[in-house]
């Protein structure tokens, strides 16, 4: 009766044989979902922070560097402290915060690393370095943090900070975590891949507690990081610095072009802030404290703030006029003022007399028989004709849109088109009479700093521009700065119509900035007022210097200082004279400027 | 002379290979379960566990070579001494034991230790075939079936009280040997059913589709048996006791401690508690599950070196040699467990007495049961129970007892053809 049982016996052997071997069949070989916990459980993936690229100015200083900072970190299970007292002495820690430290620390994990003392400074380090030796469980990890030896240029610099969930989720490669620093604003926002550099991996093994148990697989899967990529500025520091120093205590914005380059030498937005308050531990407090400001130093002016162009505008205006035909050096108009208000002049001036004195009834007529050539008998019809016409030719001077500077969120000011009229008028419910303001830079036109700035290197350049860049060098190499910064602009006006504008600015200088001249140099420039409804007039002005062979051209707005032929215009002389010479003899009119009282 | 010959001859071989080489690749796999690369140790350090372990495999040599030169009718004549022996001695343990983890399951004197519980299973065994050698012992009567019942339960109930659920647990192996030796079917079938309804009462979320489950397989059996009223009526009755029985358990279970219910639950999934109960479990089952094919490579696997899985020398020894040695190392230790399972059964079924049949298969219920259950335990099929795998775990009682327990049916098996006549 039992002679079967065996057989059943090892049948029931092989079968739990069987199950066993499938089962683990079905865990080892088919599923792998196993090996990556595995590999989670035991395997850390430590990233290495490449270190990120420098930023010099145009003469090879030092605008932006890393900053080792120590921090001196315990693992409490090893830590061994035998007199109390001279380890306090040596590493400046008080007794309590010693205790209170290593308490949380012990607490957080006796194995695991935590921090004793943070942000050991340089000369600290040195001290501290030789004695470690001498206390087990002790060791030192280093970071950097951005640091500005100069505190100058903040918000063309810019400034890094941790990542936003926004830009997480833009980052489509995935390259960034959580709790990384990435370039948030100006050079730091618009140079991020550049200057990030590449980051490493080190993997290393780990044991149920935590505890480090060396490389894993002898480093084979570990990847070096890549230092970022230095950058060379176009910016000249001490330019920068003197700007800044003129600047201070007002509001507004200078930005100085190399015109044969498009490179910025000097962009100034003030007030200005130290960018090293937003480096480090430091930038939440601070970044707060700033941003409530109602001066807005955070706010770059140069780039982001509009302004209407005023009389400035009617340079342009010439030239447009001259290269459409309808102005000859020889136009002459009456200064009539029940047209538009002027001031004491002679009249009828011609084109040369209404640069130089700025006559505003000439261009109101210059720019309605630009308007209204009579291509359409429907004057309603003639005038949009005639402003859209008119418009592209504005459009190439970089108006109305932004230049492309190597910034980001910079504004492109406006030049008004048919449409717009159409949208607040009605379409055939305006002519010239509705937008003639726009002949002397007024009305519905808005322009930034640097489009000001970028017009007068054209006007030096008589008729061509490179995109504004910040940034003139890669690695110090010329060429791997972006091919749009290389190429040449042409606003469409024929060079030859420069020559009287040129001399007319360089005369003007004389009739309406006498402040500005200067003995030695030949400079060309403009004054503008550009009207504030809200209070005083903010004071503009740009020139090119010298006239002969244009080394600088810029722009200088003053916030509600008034007519632009004092504080603009003064501003602007001292730049000149400051880059061109390097040395400013003027004393007079830097006390003058520095102390701001123009009105 | 002659005689001596003849029994040397008659060594099983086989079985004693197999047994050398699961020691060991055992002696092999603790080592790598406390190999630290940091501060790596020779294999035969005696501060680390695998040097400890090859004292033991030194003892256990001479041990069975004790085993070997002893008068074969030796173990028939002490199986009742040693039974009683062991059952003082386990009365005696929580008296004159050492406490670790708060169970005393160790006697002994200075550092050499023993667990009561392992010896006695042997003796046990022994007690078993010694009892059932009588010729009137007949399983199929009630009163001999409760005899062998008793001569199991009384160490059971000992062993429970220490307590160690687990190793008592392995006494119902012996049923396996019941069962060879005539113990009714109908309660083997009985107690699968109980088991399996349970299983599934406690693992499916939904009682009504066990119930149809039930229903279904009752009207298959009605259908495929006679069509007797009385058949009928008792399969009915039968399928209703399973529906009560369903529904009681999960009242009893609902009834329990919120902590002995997640205890049960964890069984069923042990993702319902990946840190707390469920963390032997998940850990060992992601260290032989990330060994892959052919493994990570001696002494490379990171979860047992690092410590991820607890009790990875003794209870969860397995894990190394999934981990380190795939599917394929697994693969040739089950193949060599099975083989020497197998190897006994034919060895017990050429026995010529039934004290060395009935021990021979008191010797694969113990190995099969300690074999099935580790392994099963280590992968999630069975709920974790710290029972050590036999020759593999670390721990010179574990390595002891099982030796001593196979040695004994070696010796005996070698001396058959003396015992011819003896038989009944």
């Amino acid at each position: 009766m039992n002679e079967q049982r065996p057989i059943t016996i090892i049948i029931v052997i092989v079968l739990i044989g069987i199950v066993l071997l499938t089962k683990l069949f079905m865990i080892q070989v088919l599923d792998d979902s196993f090996l990556k916990r595995a590999e989670r459980n035991a395997v850390q993936r430590l990233v290495d922070h490449p270190y990120r690229g420098l930023v010099y100015d145009r003469t090879g200083k030092i605008l932006v560097y890393n900053n080792p900072i120590f921090d001196l970190m315990v693992i409490p299970k090893e830590f061994d402290v035998k007199d109390t007292t001279r380890f306090c002495e040596i590493f400046n820690i008080a007794k309590e915060d010693l205790i209170e430290k290593y308490t949380a620390a012990r607490k957080y994990s006796s194995v695991k690393p935590s921090i004793l003392i943070p942000q050991v400074s340089t000369t600290e380090f040195a001290k501290i370095q030789d004695y470690l030796i001498d206390y087990p469980g002790l060791f030192v990890t280093t970071r950097s943090v951005r640091s500005y030896p100069q505190a100058s240029a903040a918000n063309a610099l810019g400034y890094i900070g941790e990542i936003n969930a926004r830009q997480l989720e833009r980052d489509t490669v995935k390259y960034y975590r959580q709790g990384d620093f990435v370039g948030l604003s100006g050079l730091e926002g618009f140079y991020e891949k550049e200057l990030r550099g590449l980051k490493g991996v080190k993997y290393k093994m780990v044991n149920v507690r935590g505890v480090d148990k060396g490389s894993f697989k002898d480093g084979d899967y570990d990847t070096a990081s890549v230092a970022g990529r230095n950058l060379t500025s176009t910016i000249d520091l001490e330019l920068q610095l003197y700007g800044e120093k003129l600047m201070e205590g007002k509001v507004g914005s200078v930005v100085a072009i190399e015109p044969k380059t498009g490179e910025i030498l000097a962009m100034i937005s003030a007030p200005t802030y130290d960018p090293n308050l937003l480096a480090g531990s430091k930038f939440g407090s601070n970044y707060g404290v700033l941003n409530k400001d109602e001066k807005m130093p955070l706010f770059n002016r140069p780039i982001m703030a509009m302004y209407p162009p005023g009389s400035i505008f009617k340079i342009v205006q010439s030239l447009i006029g001259l290269q459409m035909g309808i102005l000859t050096p020889n136009t002459t108009y009456a200064c009539n003022r029940s047209l538009v208000a002027c001031h004491n002049h002679p009249s009828p001036v011609n084109l040369f007399g209404a640069i130089r004195n700025s006559c505003n009834p000439y261009y109101h007529q210059a720019y309605r028989a630009m308007i209204n050539q009579e291509v359409s008998r429907n004057t309603f019809k003639d005038t949009e004709i005639g402003l859209d016409k008119w418009r592209e030719s504005v459009l190439l001077f970089g108006l109305g849109s932004p230049l492309g500077i190597d910034m980001y969120n910079e504004k492109g000011g406006s030049i008004p088109s048919s449409s717009y009229y159409d949208r607040i008028y009605g379409v055939g419910r305006w002519k010239y009479s509705t937008i003639y303001s726009l002949s002397i830079g007024q009305g519905e036109m808005m322009v930034t700093p640097l489009q000001m700035a970028n017009l007068a290197a054209i006007f030096a350049n008589k008729g061509y521009y490179y995109q504004p860049h910040l940034i003139k060098a890669i690695d110090g190499d010329h060429t791997k700065i972006r091919e749009e910064f290389r190429t040449r602009r042409e606003v469409g006006v024929d060079a030859h119509h420069f020559d009287l504008i040129q001399d007319a600015m360089a005369e003007a200088i004389y009739g309406t900035a006498a402040r500005a001249a200067i003995p030695d140099i030949t400079i060309a420039g403009k004054t503008g007022t550009a009207q504030n409804p809200q209070g005083e007039d903010h004071s503009v002005f740009v020139a090119f210097a010298p006239k002969e062979d244009p080394k600088i051209a810029i722009a200088v707005y003053v916030e509600n200082a008034g007519w632009g032929g004092r504080a603009a215009a003064s501003t602007a002389s001292l730049m000149i004279e400051k880059y061109i010479k390097r040395e400013v003899e003027r004393l007079g009119l830097e006390e003058y400027v520095i102390a701001g009282k123009f009105m | 002379m002659r005689q001596d010959d003849l029994y040397i001859n008659k060594i099983d071989w086989i079985s004693i290979l197999i047994y050398a080489a699961l020691v060991i690749i055992g002696w092999f796999n603790i080592y790598a379960a406390v190999f630290d690369e940091q501060n790596a140790k020779s294999i035969f350090d005696l501060s680390i566990n695998s040097g400890q372990q090859l004292v033991r495999m030194g003892a256990a040599i001479i041990m069975i070579l004790l085993i070997m030169v002893a008068d074969y009718r030796l173990y028939d004549n002490l199986s009742m001494i040693l039974y009683v022996f062991f059952l003082i001695l386990l009365i005696a343990t929580p008296f004159i034991g050492k406490e670790v983890n708060g169970q005393i399951l160790t006697v002994g004197i200075g550092s050499v230790r023993i667990q009561p519980s392992e010896f006695a299973k042997f003796a046990t065994a022994l007690a078993l075939a010694k009892y059932m050698e009588r010729p009137s012992f007949d399983l199929s009567q009630i009163k001999y079936q409760l005899q062998a019942l008793a001569i199991i339960m009384i160490p059971v109930i000992l062993i429970m009280l220490q307590p160690d659920t687990g190793t008592a647990m392995v006494y119902f192996a012996f049923f396996i040997m019941l069962y060879r030796e005539g113990m009714p079917q109908k309660y083997y079938v009985l107690a699968l059913t109980i088991i399996a309804i349970s299983l599934l009462a406690l693992g499916v979320e939904n009682n009504l589709y066990l119930v149809f489950a039930i229903a279904a397989v009752v009207a298959i059996l009605i259908f495929l048996g006679k069509k007797k009223i009385s058949r009928i009526i008792s399969f009915i009755v039968i399928g209703l006791l399973m529906v009560a029985y369903v529904y009681s358990l999960d009242y009893v279970v609902s009834k329990l401690p919120q902590h002995q219910q997640n205890r049960i639950m964890v069984l069923f999934n042990p993702d319902l508690d990946p840190l707390g109960v469920g963390w032997n479990v998940t850990q060992s089952k992601i260290a032989i599950g990330s060994g892959g094919f052919l493994g990570k490579g001696y002494l490379e696997g990171t979860q047992t070196k690092f410590d991820f899985v607890p009790e990875q020398h003794t209870d969860f020894i397995f894990c190394t040699l999934g981990e380190e040695f795939g599917w394929t190392g697994s693969f040739i230790v089950i193949l060599l467990f099975c083989t020497l399972l197998i190897r006994l059964v034919i060895m017990a079924e050429r026995q010529k007495t039934r004290f060395s049949r009935v021990y021979g298969y008191c010797v694969i219920s113990i190995l099969l049961f300690h074999f099935m259950v580790n392994i099963a335990m280590t992968i999630g099929l069975f709920p974790v129970i710290g029972i050590p795998l036999p020759f593999f775990s670390y721990g010179g009682s574990s390595l002891w007892s099982f030796t001593i327990l196979l040695f004994i049916f070696i010796k005996l098996d070698s001396h058959r053809i003396q015992m011819l006549g003896r038989m009944n």
